[in-house]
């Protein structure tokens, strides 16, 4: 039998007194296309950083194929192959798009180390890069830097970035939130061509989003799992629409942005 | 980096339009490739500031100690440019290496009789590396405000440390009357320094294309990621201390090594050399030149030196008044330091005559 791709055991995190996560047991398999929805402030993005290693958890165990990593540092998660994307956009607005990506994959095959060696010397780097591009069609942007992008471009590379990492655990933290829909759609083709054998969560709020990628789905609120199971048995699951969907009188499926 | 990238803005920036023109992908494509491809060629531009230090020692001969200075000066504004320009760490010290530097030299030649200045470079630079080194471990866990007075307060931790032991540094009466041997035991150190002048600029050019190699090299890539974005690179997998670590020990050694030099070609050294003057007109230098853009030590460095010379003849208590006005008008309207404003100068011609 293969271990699953990641499993979180019996995760909490205390701020103070606030239980931000309590008590999380998740599990992913290879290739697993789970959606983590909620209330704001549910702590989705905590449960994020916790697998991440951006935060430690107080009590409770994270691990990647069958290993515990929770000791691990969030940069050696990242190299076993966890990548995120994050809510806010967290790029390098200074250099070139292409860069953003080539530093990814310099980061991920270690060429990073080397000092000496010009990074244009490494052609198969710069065409992996461009490929990476090409997927979600900023090619044309690849010479900009990234702060002179729109918000929806930015985003794109929020996605590339992750992709170039080549992770077996991947994690969307709304990967489409503030992108106009003229270019949203965009993400979602590429969220939905992911390679079948990546583990992805993702968190979301338009159910729309929710309800055409995900196999499974997982509804966090207060820091604790309250339910998981198929889009099916979610949508027909009363007391998920009274604590979560039903919250703006919205019908599932309708739309409901956040409670 | 820097350099390459404004060089190159125009047509970087109108990429999109001209692909739309060909209508093909794949040229856009090919010429990002290309950009970066030759990213870190030598350009022929790049000569100018080693065509113009010959000159220099052709049409100046009587100011040759003058330009070891400078030389010294763009080396040690070139090793803040490494940590400060590129992987965006903050710090007001940086003359303790400097300071380092310099006393290990006078001090082979005080207590053991060491006079070969070129073993001296080396030694300097092993030395504060380790200490570039040791410190960078322990400090550069922490970032901004913290970084920044532990800097500070290390510079002058030395200072004070080399006070109460002037037997060994001599104090701020400090070391007089250092000699050394002839370089390559060839060329004596001469009154107006013009063998010095030369042996300067030539570490210089080695220091020099040893930054550039790094600046290019996917490591210099991964800092200037760094000073963009930690959170990013801590979540792509980058060894964030690790490469911050490797980058201050080069920076140390570096500085180091422009602190040797300066014993050298001065024949003396005093506790003033960890002063705060030093670390903080260093990095006045670098502003003024434009951080991140290699460069930009030696426009910031010889700008520096020259109007230090000239205003303070002029008006010996008034000079700094001019620096400091130069400093904020740079600050204010050319952020990306004297350098920048040469560029956009630069790119603006170009496009006009283009057109």
């Amino acid at each position: 039998m293969t271990a699953s791709a990641l499993q979180v055991q019996g995760m909490n995190r205390n701020f103070g007194a606030l239980k931000v996560t309590r008590d999380v047991d998740l599990t992913l398999e290879r290739g697993a296309r789970r959606a983590l929805i909620g209330p704001n402030g549910a702590g989705k993005t905590t449960l994020v950083n916790l697998i991440t290693g951006v935060l430690r958890p107080s009590s409770g165990k994270v691990l990647l194929n069958g290993e515990d990593i929770t000791a691990l540092s969030q940069a050696q998660r990242a190299r076993r192959g966890i990548a995120r994307t994050f809510q806010i956009n967290q790029l390098f607005r200074g250099l070139t798009v292409l860069e953003n990506l080539s530093l990814a994959i310099g980061e991920r095959d270690g060429h990073c180390n080397n000092l000496w060696r010009a990074t244009g010397g490494r052609r198969i780097v710069i065409d992996e890069a461009l490929d990476h591009l090409a997927s979600l069609r900023l090619v044309d942007d690849a010479l900009k830097l990234v702060r002179e992008l729109p918000y929806g471009r930015q985003r794109l590379v929020e996605i590339a970035i992750a992709l170039a990492q080549k992770p077996r655990v991947l994690l969307l933290d709304e990967p489409a939130a503030g992108v106009p829909s003229s270019e949203s759609h965009l993400i979602l083709d590429v969220v939905e061509s992911l390679d079948p054998d990546i583990a992805v969560l993702i968190i979301e709020h338009d159910m729309d989003v929710v309800f055409r990628f995900a196999r499974r789905i997982t509804v966090l609120v207060a820091g604790a799992i309250f339910t998981e199971g198929t889009p099916h048995e979610i949508m027909a699951n009363e007391q998920v629409r009274a604590v979560y969907l039903g919250q703006e009188g919205r019908r599932v499926g309708g739309g409901a942005s956040h409670g | 980096m820097a350099v390459s990238e404004t060089m190159n803005a125009p047509e970087a920036s109108n990429g999109s339009p001209l692909s739309a023109h060909e209508g093909a992908p794949e040229s856009a494509r090919e010429r990002a490739a290309q950009y970066v491809v030759s990213r870190h060629r030598f350009r022929p531009a790049e000569a100018l500031p080693w065509l113009l230090a010959i000159a220099a020692y052709f049409i100046f001969p009587d100011r040759m100690t003058f330009g070891s200075q400078v030389a010294i000066m763009i080396m040690f504004a070139l090793s803040l440019d490494l940590i400060l320009g590129y992987a965006g760490i903050v710090t007001l010290g940086h003359a303790a290496f400097f300071g380092i530097g310099a006393y290990t030299v006078a001090l082979m030649v005080v207590r053991f009789g060491w006079t070969e200045p070129i073993s001296g470079l080396f030694a300097a630079a092993i030395l504060t590396g380790i200490f570039g080194f040791v410190l960078g471990w322990f400090t550069l866990r922490y970032r901004g405000l913290t970084l920044i007075m532990l800097t500070l307060a290390t510079a002058i931790m030395l200072q004070e440390a080399g006070n109460l032991r002037s037997d060994i540094t001599g104090g701020y009466d400090g070391l007089p009357g250092l000699t050394f041997k002839p370089l390559f035991g060839i060329f004596n150190y001469d009154l107006y320094g013009h063998a010095y002048y030369l042996y300067a600029m030539a570490a210089l050019a080695i220091v020099f294309v040893l930054v550039r190699r790094i600046v290019y090299s996917p490591f210099g890539q991964a800092l200037t990621g760094i000073r963009e974005n930690v959170r990013r690179m801590h979540a792509i997998g980058s060894p964030v201390h690790r490469r911050l670590v490797t980058v201050y020990t080069i920076s140390a050694a570096i500085a180091g090594v422009a602190g040797a030099l300066f014993t050298q070609t001065n024949a003396y050294v005093t506790l003033t050399v960890f002063d705060f003057d030093n670390s903080a007109k260093v990095m006045v230098m670098l502003i003024l030149g434009g951080t991140g853009r290699l460069y930009g030590a030696f426009v910031g460095a010889v700008v520096y030196l020259i109007l230090e010379d000239d205003l303070s003849k002029f008006s010996p208590t008034f000079w700094q008044f001019g620096i400091g006005l130069l400093l904020v008008l740079t600050v204010l309207f050319a952020p990306r330091g004297l350098l920048g404003l040469i560029e956009n100068a630069a790119a603006y011609l170009s496009k006009r005559f283009k057109s």
